[in-house]
C-alpha cells in the first residue's frame, strides 16, 4: 500500500511544481520582470554588451536556424578535442590519459544532442576539467537550445504576416541565466547535504574489513583442487592442455582472479575456488593441500571524487543524464537515499511539464496547455502502472520455487536484481518511467536487468519519439508534430479545413510535421537492424538470446530518441558502435529541429483564421484521446516487428 | 556568406561566456559553497577512526565471515583502479543479467544454497530477495530490514553474543524512509559491522 502512496506522491508533487516553474518561464521568455530580476537582469544585459546582441533583434527562420546549428556545431568540435587533449590539460588529478577518436565523437554528440548516452565509465575515462568544462557546459547549452527552439515555434503561432521569431542568443542567455543556473545552483547544494560529492580533489581510499586474495600467478586445477603439473594453460579460451592433450575438468586461476578473502582480527582465510585452504603469516602466499599460490592482498577500496552534485543536478534538470559515474544515479556517491532521490527524479521531469503549461500561456490558451499535457500525462501514468506491477511481480527464475522471498514485508521486495535497496521497488521503476518518458536517460537501477515487459515500455517511450513530456524544449514541439499531424487527420476525417490554434495547417506544415514524426523511427530500426547483422556486435552483448536483441533495440531506441539510458551490459565502446550511434543522434536531433524551424517561420507569415462553429476543438477530451493514439499508432505500427523479437519473446520463453 | 561569418562569431563568443559561466563559475561556487557547509557529505561520507579510514558509509564491501552482517552480492573489480603506487584497488560493478534468465537462475540457486548452508538455524525460511540479487551500482551499501533479521541468529552464535545485543546493533543502523513516504528503510551494512567490532560506538 504504502508502495502505491509513493506512486501517487510523485506524480502530484511534479505537477504541483510544474505548475509554477511553467509561470516563470513564460514572463522569462517575454522579458517580463520576476523576483530574480534585480539581481539577474544586470547580468542578462552585461552578455548582451559583450556579444554586441541587440535584445529587441528578430530574426527570420534560417538565420535562427543557422545560429542554432552554428553554435551546437561549435560546441561538437570544442569537447571533441577537449576529450582528445585531457592528458596534457590542467585539471586531471587522476593523471588520465586523453580519449580515443570514436569514443570523443561518440560522448560529443551524445552531450551536445542533449541524448547523454554513455559509452564511457566518467571515473576512469574524463578528467574533472573534461567533466565540468565539457559535459556541465553541454549539459546546460543543450537544454538551452532545446527551449528556445520551442520559444520559436510558440512565435510562429503567435505572430501574424510577420518574418521574426525573436533572437536566438537573447533566448539563449535568458534560458541560461534566469532559469537553468538558479535553478541548478539550488539543487546542487541540496545534493551535497543528502551525501552527494563535491570537491576537486584526486580519488580517495579507504581500508577493507575483508582484505581480498587476487593471485599473483597463473595455474590450473584439477576435478581435486590440486595444481596441474606441466600445465599450458591458455586463458582466453579457458583451455588447459599437458603434452599436447587436453585436460576436461579444469578450473583456471588467472593472475589477478580473486581466490579469497581474509579477516584481519584471525587472519581466517576462506575461498570459493579453493578447498581447505589457508594464508601464510605474512599474507603473500595461500597453500591448499600439498600446493600453494602466490597471492596479492587487496586491503583498500576505491572511492571515487570529484565535482559530482554540480553536475548530477543539471544533466536531470536538462533532461541529458549522463552521470557523473559509470552506473549514473545509482552510485551512492551520486544518488545517496531517497532525499537526493526525489530531487533528481522530480527534477529531471520539471521542466518539461512546466513548458506544458509555459506554452498554454503563451499562446493564450491556457486549455490548449492542458490539453496536451493531459495527453502525456495519462500515457505517463499508465506507463508507470504497467513498470510497478511487472518489476513488484519479479519472474520465476528469481524466485526459486519459493526459496526466495519476493514479498513486501520488511523489505522491498520483488526483482531487486540491478536495484538499490534505498530505491527498492517503487522509487526505481517511478525514475525508470520518467527518464525514458523525458528525454533523460539517467538511471537509479539497471534497466538491463528488468523483467522483459518491466523493461519494454521504457524502451517503448523512448521508441514514440520522446514525446511523453520528453527533452526540455524538444519534447514539446515533438508532440506539437504530432499535434499537428492529428488536427490534419482528423480535419480529413471530418472534412474540414485542419487548424491548429488559428494556423492554417497546409502541406508544407504537414511534410515538415510528418518528417520530425518519423525521424526517430527511421534513426532506431535502421541503426539497429544493421547492428543486428554487422560483423563483431555480438561480442558486445551481455545476455544471450532474445534479451541480447532487446540489447541492441535498447542502444539503438535509447540514441534514436535522443535518452541515453542504456542495457547497461551491453558494451558499446567501439568503434562500429560509437561512430553508428553517434550518427543517429545527430540525425535525430538536428532533423526535427530543422522542420520545427521551418514550421514555425511558415506559420508566422500566415494570416490568423478566425475561430467559429465548425473549427475542431483542439482542447477538448476528444482531441486528447486522438492525439494519444496517433503517438501510439505510429510507435506501435513501426515497432511491433522487432519488439517480438526481443522483449516479448523473452517473456513468452519466460513463462513456459 | 556575411550572416555565416557574423553569425560564427557570435556563437564562439557567446559559447565562450557560457562555457566559462556554467563550466567554471558554476562549477566552483558550487563546490566552494558545498565544502563550506557540508564538508562531510562533500568529500564522500568516509568514517574515519583514530586517523583511520574505515570506509565510506554510502559505499559497500564483501564480507564472508560469518560473524559480520552479509550485503549485497558483489561483482568486484580488483583491475579497473590502482593507487598512486600501482597496487590494485577494489571496486564493483552491476551485474546487468536479465531475472528471465537461466544464467541469473542458476546463480540464484547457488546463492540460495550457500545462504542456507551459513545460516543453518533459518532452515527453510525463504531468503529475502536482497542477499541474492547483485544491486543496481554493485555498491550498495545497504540491506532490507529482513535481510538483516534473517542473519541475526548467525552473527549472534559467531560472535557468542545474544540476538538481542545484534538486533540493538542493527536498529541503530537502519534508516527510515524520508519523510515516512519516499524510499525504503535499510540497515547500513559497515555501520553494522563496525559496531560489532567495537570500532564504532
Amino acid at each position: 500500500m504504502s508502495s502505491v502512496i509513493q506512486y501517487i506522491l510523485y506524480l502530484a508533487v511534479l505537477v504541483a511544481l510544474g505548475i509554477p516553474l511553467g509561470a516563470y518561464i513564460k514572463r522569462v521568455m517575454n522579458g517580463e520582470k520576476t523576483f530574480l530580476s534585480r539581481i539577474l537582469t544586470p547580468c542578462e544585459n552585461l552578455v548582451y554588451k559583450v556579444m554586441h546582441v541587440k535584445k529587441d533583434e528578430q530574426m527570420n527562420w534560417k538565420k535562427y536556424l543557422v545560429s542554432v546549428l552554428l553554435f551546437n556545431g561549435i560546441g561538437l568540435v570544442f569537447l571533441f578535442l577537449l576529450q582528445m587533449l585531457q592528458g596534457i590539460l590542467p585539471g586531471n588529478p587522476q593523471g588520465l590519459p586523453g580519449v580515443g577518436w570514436d569514443l570523443s565523437f561518440n560522448t560529443a554528440v551524445s552531450f551536445v544532442t542533449n541524448t547523454n548516452w554513455q559509452a564511457y565509465t566518467g571515473e576512469s575515462t574524463l578528467s574533472y576539467l573534461t567533466q565540468a568544462l565539457g559535459l556541465t557546459v553541454q549539459n546546460f547549452v543543450s537544454a538551452a537550445t532545446g527551449i528556445a527552439v520551442l520559444f520559436a515555434l510558440i512565435r510562429g503561432f503567435i505572430k501574424v504576416k510577420a518574418d521574426g521569431l525573436g533572437s536566438f542568443w537573447v533566448d539563449m542567455t535568458r534560458i541560461v541565466i534566469h532559469i537553468l543556473i538558479p535553478l541548478n545552483l539550488v539543487i546542487s547544494i541540496a545534493l551535497v547535504g543528502g551525501g552527494v560529492i563535491q570537491n576537486l580533489k584526486p580519488a580517495e581510499k579507504v581500508s577493507l574489513l575483508e582484505p581480498i586474495a587476487v593471485s599473483a600467478e597463473t595455474v590450473a586445477l584439477d576435478a581435486d583442487g590440486k595444481i596441474i603439473e606441466n600445465a599450458v594453460i591458455d586463458t582466453e579460451n579457458a583451455t588447459v592442455t599437458v603434452n599436447g592433450k587436453a585436460v576436461e575438468d579444469a578450473t583456471i586461476i588467472a593472475e589477478g582472479d580473486i581466490v579469497g578473502s581474509v579477516t584481519d582480527k584471525t587472519n581466517a582465510f576462506r575461498s570459493e575456488v579453493l578447498t581447505a585452504a589457508s594464508i601464510n603469516k605474512d599474507r603473500t602466499a595461500v597453500s591448499f593441500g600439498e600446493d600453494s599460490i602466490k597471492v596479492n592482498m587487496v586491503t583498500e577500496e576505491f572511492v571515487p571524487m570529484g565535482p559530482a552534485a554540480s553536475q548530477v543536478a543539471i544533466k536531470q534538470t536538462g533532461t541529458n543524464g549522463g552521470g557523473f559515474m559509470g552506473v549514473n544515479s545509482a552510485h551512492p556517491l551520486e544518488n545517496s537515499n531517497a532525499f537526493t532521490n526525489i530531487l533528481e527524479m522530480i527534477s529531471l521531469l520539471l521542466i518539461p511539464v512546466a513548458l506544458c503549461f509555459t506554452f498554454g500561456k503563451a499562446v493564450k490558451n491556457k486549455k490548449q496547455g492542458v490539453a496536451i499535457f493531459m495527453a502525456m500525462f495519462i500515457v505517463l501514468a499508465a506507463a508507470l502502472g504497467i513498470v510497478a506491477y511487472t518489476e513488484q511481480m519479479a519472474t520465476p527464475q528469481l524466485a526459486q520455487n519459493g526459496a526466495v522471498d519476493l514479498s513486501m514485508v520488511d523489505q522491498a521486495g520483488g526483482n531487486m536484481e540491478g536495484k538499490e535497496t534505498r530505491f527498492g521497488i517503487a522509487t526505481s521503476a517511478t525514475w525508470a518511467t520518467f527518464t525514458t518518458a523525458a528525454s533523460n536517460g539517467s538511471v537509479n537501477s539497471m534497466h538491463d536487468s528488468y523483467t522483459p515487459l518491466g523493461g519494454m515500455i521504457p524502451m517503448l517511450l523512448m521508441m514514440l519519439g520522446e514525446v511523453i513530456f520528453g527533452g526540455t524544449g524538444c519534447g514539446l514541439y515533438g508532440m506539437l508534430a504530432f499535434a499537428i499531424l492529428t488536427v490534419f487527420i482528423a480535419g480529413l476525417m471530418v472534412g474540414r479545413t485542419p487548424e491548429f490554434l488559428g494556423k492554417k495547417i497546409e502541406p508544407y506544415e504537414m511534410k515538415w510535421a510528418v518528417l520530425v514524426c518519423l525521424a526517430t523511427p527511421i534513426a532506431i530500426l535502421v541503426g539497429s537492424g544493421i547492428a543486428a547483422v554487422w560483423p563483431g556486435v555480438v561480442d558486445s552483448l551481455n545476455n544471450p538470446g532474445a534479451h541480447g536483441l532487446s540489447e541492441i533495440l535498447y542502444s539503438y531506441s535509447s540514441c534514436g530518441g535522443n535518452n541515453g539510458s542504456a542495457f547497461a551490459g551491453f558494451n558499446a565502446n567501439t568503434v562500429f558502435l560509437n561512430v553508428s550511434l553517434g550518427l543517429v543522434m545527430l540525425f535525430v536531433r538536428f532533423l526535427p529541429i530543422i522542420g520545427t524551424m521551418a514550421i514555425a517561420g511558415s506559420l508566422a507569415r500566415k494570416k490568423k483564421v478566425a475561430t467559429t462553429a465548425g473549427t475542431l476543438s483542439t482542447t477538448n477530451a476528444m482531441f486528447v484521446f486522438l492525439l494519444i493514439v496517433i503517438v501510439l499508432l505510429v510507435g506501435a505500427l513501426s515497432f511491433f516487428p522487432a519488439l517480438a523479437l526481443g522483449p516479448l519473446a523473452e517473456f513468452f520463453t519466460q513463462i513456459i | 556568406m556575411k550572416t555565416f561569418k557574423e553569425v560564427l562569431a557570435k556563437a564562439a563568443i557567446i559559447f565562450v561566456i557560457f562555457a566559462v559561466l556554467t563550466g567554471i563559475v558554476y562549477t566552483a561556487v558550487v563546490t566552494g559553497i558545498a565544502q563550506l557547509i557540508f564538508p562531510g557529505q562533500a568529500n564522500g561520507s568516509i568514517i574515519e577512526v583514530d586517523g583511520k579510514k574505515y570506509g565510506s558509509s554510502l559505499l559497500a564491501q564483501q564480507y564472508t565471515d560469518e560473524s559480520y552482517l552479509w550485503g549485497r552480492i558483489m561483482n568486484l573489480d580488483v583491475s579497473t583502479y590502482t593507487d598512486e603506487n600501482g597496487k590494485p584497488l577494489m571496486y564493483a560493478v552491476p551485474s546487468n543479467k536479465s531475472p528471465a534468465g537461466e544464467e541469473l537462475e542458476a546463480l540464484v540457486a547457488e546463492r540460495v544454497q550457500k545462504l542456507r548452508a551459513a545460516n543453518p538455524d533459518m532452515d527453510d525460511t525463504a531468503i529475502p530477495v536482497d542477499l541474492v540479487t547483485c544491486s543496481g551500482s554493485g555498491l550498495d551499501p545497504e540491506i532490507s530490514p529482513a535481510a538483516a533479521e534473517y542473519q541475526v541468529k548467525r552473527v549472534a552464535k559467531a560472535r557468542d553474543i545474544s540476538e538481542q545485543e545484534v538486533r540493538d546493533v542493527i536498529e541503530k543502523c537502519t534508516s527510515g524512509r524520508f519523510l515516512g513516504v519516499f524510499g525504503e528503510e535499510r540497515v547500513n551494512v559497515l555501520k553494522v559491522n563496525l559496531m560489532l567490532d567495537g570500532i564504532l560506538k
